[in-house]
C-alpha cells in the first residue's frame, strides 16, 4: 500500500478499472496521496525517535510545537510581518514579469534586450546577492521586497516568454487565415495557448519569492518567519524550528495550489472535464 | 491587371475563381521551393494539388491563402491580386489547428468570433454547420474528446461557417485512418455540392485526388514545378464503389501514378528522405 502511494502520485494515469476494489479513480488518488504523506511522516518519526541528531525532533514533538505556536498566535504574527513584503514583491513580479515575458516573446527586439539579462539573473547566486541589497535599500520593507522580486523574477520572465514563442505555429496561421487583427490574435490564441507555462512560472515565483522573503528575514533583519527560526535554533528548541519550516512548506504549497485552481478556471476549462 | 479587366465582372462563369501565375518561393537559405508555378482553380470545382513530398504543395496553398508571401509571381482571387489573407478565402489545415480549451462550438464559430458576430448570431451559424458535417450532440466537446475526424470535421464545419467562397484545405484527412477518410471524402462531395464552393485541395494520395476532384495539378520537385494537370472523366452519379471501378477513374490514377513514379523510386534508393 505504502509502497505503491510513492510511485503513483500523478492523477488520472492510473484508469484502468477494478484493480483496486471497486474505488473511483478519484477517491483512489486522495489514498495514494494520504498515503506517501503518511509513509513520509512515519519517516520522520522513526528518524526523529532513534534519534538521527540531537538537533533532529520527531514528527509528534514538532506537529505539538506547531499547535502551540499556531494557538499562541506566534504564526499569526510572524506571518503577518513575512506577508507583506512578500504580496508585494509577487505582485510586483507577476505583474511586471509576464508583461517583460510576453514582451520578450512577441518583440525580436525586447527578446534580444531582455533574454540575456533575465538568464544571468536565473543563474546568479541569489543568497550571496541578498545583503548587498542592504548597502541600496537599508534594512527596511523596501529591502525585502527587493530580495522578493530579485528571486522571483527570472523563473517567471523566463517562463512567460517560452509559453509565448511555444504557441502552436498552426494555431496563429489559424488566426490569420480568419482574418485575427493583432490584438485578437494575442488576446484569443497566444496568450491562452501560453497560459500554462505562464502560470507554471507564476507558481514557481511565488515559491521562489517565498524563498526571497525568508532569506531576506534571515539575511538581512530578523523579522516574521525568518525571525522564527533564527531565534528557536539559537534556543535549541528545534520542534520549534522545524514546526516553522514546516509551517513554510504547507503555506507555499496550499497557495501554490490555488493559483493552479485559478489558473484552469480562467484559461484552461477544457481540463477540468474529464 | 488592365482596365478591361477590371471592368470585366469577376464572377463570370469562365473567369477561374484563383489564377496563380508563375509562383515562386525561394526560403531563408537560398532553397527554392517552387518556380514558375502556374495553373487556375475554376470556380465552382475541385482542383487537387499532388506531388511527391518536398514539391511545394503545401507552400503554394499557403502562398494563395496569403500566410506566406510569394518570392515572385501572383495569386488572382476573383480579380484581384493576394496580399494576405481574405473573406472570400477558408482555410482547413492538417493538424486541425482547433483551440484545445475552447469547445466543438466556439472553435466552430471561431472565425465568425474574429469579425465580431455578436455571439447569438454566430453560435446560430456555427450550430447549422456543425449539424452539417454530422457532429450534433458534440457541442459543448473538447477537442482532446473528439477523434481525429472528428476533430477535422470540426476544422471543415469552422471554415464553412465564415462563407467563404473558396476554400483552401492542406491534406486534410492526412491524420485520419483509412475507412474514416473514405466516409469523409464523401461528406466532402455531398458538403461541395451543396454549397457550391470553389476548392483548392492539397493531398498525397492519388486515389483521393482523382476520387474527389475535377481538376488535377500535379507538382515535381527541386523546385517546385507544374508538370502537368489532369482533368479525370468520371460521371459522378454512381455510387462510390461504382467510381472506384470506372474506367475514367482507373484511367485517371495510372496516368498520374505514371508521372509521379520517377519520383517515388528516387525516393526508395535515396538512404533517407530528402525533406521529412
Amino acid at each position: 500500500m505504502t509502497g505503491s502511494g510513492l510511485a503513483a502520485p500523478a492523477a488520472g494515469a492510473a484508469r484502468s478499472p477494478g484493480t483496486w476494489g471497486g474505488l473511483s479513480p478519484t477517491a483512489r488518488t486522495t489514498l495514494l496521496r494520504a498515503g506517501s504523506i503518511a509513509l513520509v511522516l512515519a519517516v520522520w518519526e522513526v528518524g526523529g525517535r532513534i534519534p538521527v541528531a540531537l538537533t533532529f525532533p520527531s514528527f509528534t514533538e514538532t506537529a505539538a510545537a506547531f499547535g502551540g505556536m499556531l494557538v499562541d498566535g506566534t504564526f499569526l504574527r510572524a506571518y503577518s510581518e513575512t506577508i507583506g513584503p512578500l504580496l508585494v514583491g509577487v505582485t510586483l513580479t507577476a505583474i511586471g514579469g509576464v508583461a517583460a515575458g510576453v514582451a520578450m516573446g512577441l518583440s525580436p527586439k525586447a527578446e534580444w534586450l531582455g533574454v540575456p539579462v533575465f538568464v544571468i539573473l536565473q543563474a546568479a547566486p541569489s543568497a550571496a546577492i541578498i545583503p548587498l541589497i542592504t548597502f541600496i535599500y537599508g534594512i527596511d520593507f523596501t529591502a525585502k521586497v527587493f530580495a522578493v522580486v530579485l528571486l522571483s523574477t527570472p523563473v517567471i520572465v523566463l517562463n512567460s516568454y517560452r509559453g509565448i514563442r511555444n504557441t502552436p505555429i498552426s494555431l496563429v496561421e489559424m488566426s490569420q487565415a480568419f482574418l485575427a487583427s493583432r490584438w485578437q490574435r494575442i488576446w484569443k490564441v497566444i496568450l491562452p495557448a501560453a497560459s500554462g507555462l505562464i502560470f507554471a512560472g507564476l507558481r514557481l515565483g511565488l515559491a521562489q519569492g517565498f524563498t526571497g522573503a525568508v532569506l531576506a528575514e534571515l539575511l538581512i533583519t530578523p523579522t516574521g518567519v525568518g525571525d522564527l527560526i533564527t531565534f528557536y535554533r539559537s534556543q535549541a528548541e528545534y520542534d520549534h524550528m522545524y514546526a516553522a519550516i514546516l509551517s513554510i512548506i504547507l503555506v507555499a504549497s496550499v497557495t501554490i495550489t490555488l493559483l493552479a485552481r485559478l489558473e484552469q478556471r480562467i484559461f484552461r476549462p477544457e481540463l477540468r472535464t474529464p | 491587371m488592365t482596365d478591361a479587366a477590371v471592368a470585366t465582372d469577376p464572377a463570370t462563369a469562365t473567369d477561374p475563381a484563383v489564377r496563380v501565375v508563375g509562383l515562386t518561393k525561394d526560403f531563408p537559405g537560398g532553397t527554392r521551393a517552387l518556380e514558375g508555378v502556374t495553373f487556375d482553380v475554376p470556380a465552382g470545382e475541385l482542383t487537387s494539388l499532388i506531388g511527391p513530398s518536398g514539391c511545394g504543395k503545401t507552400t503554394t496553398l499557403k502562398i494563395v491563402a496569403g500566410l506566406i508571401p510569394a518570392t515572385s509571381g501572383e495569386v488572382i482571387v476573383k480579380g484581384r491580386p493576394v496580399t494576405g489573407p481574405g473573406p472570400e478565402r477558408a482555410f482547413v489545415f492538417q493538424d486541425f489547428a482547433l483551440l484545445p480549451w475552447a469547445t466543438v462550438l466556439r472553435n466552430v464559430a471561431f472565425g465568425l468570433e474574429l469579425r465580431g458576430v455578436p455571439k447569438a448570431e454566430r453560435e446560430a451559424t456555427a450550430r447549422e454547420y456543425i449539424g452539417k458535417a454530422n457532429l450534433g450532440g458534440f457541442e459543448h466537446h473538447y477537442p482532446h474528446q473528439l477523434s481525429g475526424g472528428m476533430r477535422q470535421r470540426v476544422g471543415l464545419a469552422r471554415a464553412l461557417a465564415v462563407d467563404a467562397d473558396i476554400l483552401l484545405m492542406d491534406e486534410p484527412f492526412a491524420s485520419v485512418d483509412e475507412q474514416i477518410r473514405r466516409a469523409f471524402q464523401e461528406d466532402l462531395l455531398r458538403l461541395l455540392s451543396e454549397e457550391r464552393k470553389t476548392v483548392l485541395f492539397v493531398t498525397h494520395s492519388i486515389e483521393e485526388a482523382v476520387y474527389v476532384s475535377d481538376q488535377i495539378v500535379i507538382l515535381t520537385r527541386g523546385p517546385g514545378r507544374v508538370s502537368n494537370a489532369v482533368q479525370p472523366q468520371i460521371a459522378r452519379d454512381g455510387t462510390p464503389d461504382e467510381i472506384r471501378r470506372n474506367q475514367g477513374y482507373l484511367d485517371a490514377v495510372e496516368e498520374i501514378w505514371g508521372q509521379l513514379r520517377s519520383y517515388v523510386e528516387e525516393d526508395m534508393r535515396a538512404p533517407e528522405g530528402a525533406d521529412r
